[in-house]
């Protein structure tokens, strides 16, 4: 039997706000631990969230770059999940009114032709703290400075059918969102992350590998200029129906 | 104020009159501009209008505020506070809040899924109470929750996150917001005949402490305000009258931002009543011996 590759990603761009998604906390890049965050970054009881529009504004630039359908009305939501470096016990991020639509990039292949790859969806979210565990004798330290930080997250359509293809769609993403001047998106600063969705099915089938569920949810990771693939088995889907976010309160 | 259930949540004093409240609510209103729920409103003064005579007055009563598990001795106080308001110069009218009985379960619902997101952060982490020695992390978030929380705060989180979870979302949460829609249009619908509705603030006098066993049953008890909560409406409850020992309130329900005229109603029947004086049997009991 054939087999052919389908690969979708998600790459999560910093957006370079100079303060949080929701709080006034700078996000300057490589302060003293915890010297950049707020009492609400802290999830201090009783404090609410403010809105940084400045991050809608770059989410909305990076949407029309790609000619992507703009939502008129976004909605936040609560992800939950427990986990010292979230200190809320939730991200706040976007499930089914994302600012960023339906939209696409056209890359250039080495044999010069090119290719139309879709873009789903590109939603804001706040990025979670950092745990690190060494240095610390059997126990972890919490760092909140990155906790809150505004995330763009663009999740392609799984289209790509290569890693040249793959690698190709990240470069003309750096290139649209440092021609944007929305994040510094420097890979080892963790400015622009990317996970990769890898499935595998016989050639000819249009369906995403749902008879089996292993081979559908390979999880790959891509690291450095994205020629590294390093591969790791998940037992289920890791975006499956989120909690929603209580705050709407649209009547 | 520590967040319950963000949707629902609101501040409101407790005072030893209308008046007060009109104080209070002076001093609490206006933009924070840390707090993306309040409104930039012009400033107002909402003793201005306390002495406003209530001729013409449109009050609405809602017929399901009187149906089947209200009880006798506050069914009659507030009829009769209603009877004090016709003197007055107002006019009774019935209305009809037709989703009214779903208001519970809506709430029920509401609540606890926004609770249990709002509750995450005491996970012995950073706030609230820790367990003593946990071995490792997940045993330290476990026995926390489990130590630290009551059984109806629980109780709360479990129903939240399961109405929360993969695959039941549309048929509770969403559901329930639907609800919460239509109740907030029985209001809104209402509104356009009357100018504050009135009812009783819960079916019975106060229940004793920890003497009901299920917890629907104390739930009940506050279904004449919980769907205001649920529509976002503004109202106050003020005391009516006493059966055995123990007060009953009335609740005057307004429209959106018509905390003026629900103050106002309120003022007038305090001038006219001394129920707001009369301490309950308990406490003047207590007073008499001291």
């Amino acid at each position: 039997m054939e087999w052919e590759t389908v690969i979708g990603l998600e790459v999560h761009v910093s957006l370079s706000t100079k303060s949080k998604l929701f709080s006034g906390s700078s996000t300057e890049f490589g302060a003293d631990p915890n010297t950049q965050a707020s009492i609400f970054d802290c999830a201090l009881p009783g404090t609410l969230p403010v809105f940084n529009e400045e991050a809608l504004r770059m989410a909305v630039r990076f949407g029309v770059a790609i000619g992507a359908e703009i939502g008129k009305r976004s909605v936040f939501d609560r992800k939950n999940y427990f986990y010292p470096d979230l200190p809320k016990g939730y991200q706040v991020t976007q499930l089914d009114f994302p600012t960023v639509g339906k939209g696409a990039l056209t890359v250039t292949l080495s044999d010069g032709s090119e290719k139309v790859i879709g873009v789903t969806r590109a939603h804001i979210e706040e990025n979670a703290g950092k745990s690190l565990h060494e240095e610390f004798h059997g126990m972890s330290g919490i760092d909140l400075n990155r906790a809150g930080e505004p995330l763009l997250e663009i999740v392609s359509e799984p289209e790509i059918a290569s890693a040249e293809e793959a690698v190709a769609y990240l470069k003309k993403l750096h290139t649209i969102i440092r021609y944007l001047d929305i994040s510094d998106a420097i890979m080892a600063q963790g400015s622009m992350r990317c996970d990769v969705n890898v499935s595998i099915r016989p050639v000819g089938e249009t369906e995403l590998g749902t008879k089996d569920r292993n081979k559908e949810h390979q999880l790959v990771s891509l690291r450095g200029k994205g020629d590294h693939l390093r591969g790791a088995k998940t037992a289920g889907n890791s975006r499956g129906r989120w909690p929603h976010h209580s705050g709407n309160q649209t009547l | 104020m520590i967040a319950f259930a963000s949707s629902l949540d609101q501040a409101g004093p407790i005072t030893k009159s209308a008046e007060d409240a009109a104080l209070m609510l002076n001093a609490m209103v206006g933009l924070d501009e840390k707090d993306s729920t309040s409104i930039d409103r012009p400033a107002e003064d909402f003793t201005a209008s306390l002495n406003q005579p209530l001729k013409g007055l449109r009050i609405g009563v809602p017929k399901q505020h009187f149906a089947q598990g209200l009880s006798m001795e506050v069914e009659e106080a507030v009829r009769n506070a209603l009877a004090e308001y016709e003197k007055l110069g107002a006019t009774i009218k019935e209305v009809d809040l037709t989703n009214s009985h779903l208001s519970v379960s809506a709430y029920y619902v509401v609540a606890p899924a926004e609770a249990s997101a709002n509750l995450s952060r005491f996970d012995g982490v950073r706030y609230g109470y820790r367990c003593e020695d946990p071995v490792d992390l997940e045993d330290m978030y476990k026995r926390t929750r489990s130590e630290g929380f009551g059984e109806e705060v629980k109780r709360r989180i479990m129903i939240g996150t399961y109405a929360l979870s993969a695959g039941y979302y549309d048929a509770y949460y969403r559901k329930a917001q639907k609800i919460r829609r239509f109740i907030k249009d029985d209001f809104d619908r209402a509104f356009e005949e009357v100018d504050v509705i009135i009812g009783p603030t819960s079916p019975h006098t106060a229940f004793k402490l920890g003497s009901k066993s299920d917890p629907v049953s104390m739930y009940l008890e506050d279904i004449y305000t919980i769907a205001v909560n649920l529509a976002g409406l503004p109202a106050a409850s003020i005391p009516v009258g006493v059966a055995n020992g123990l007060p009953m309130g009335m609740q005057i329900i307004g429209a959106y931002f018509d905390e003026a005229k629900i103050l106002n109603v309120a003022h007038q029947f305090q001038q006219h009543t001394d129920w707001h004086k009369q301490k309950p049997g308990p406490i003047a009991s207590n007073e008499g011996e001291a």
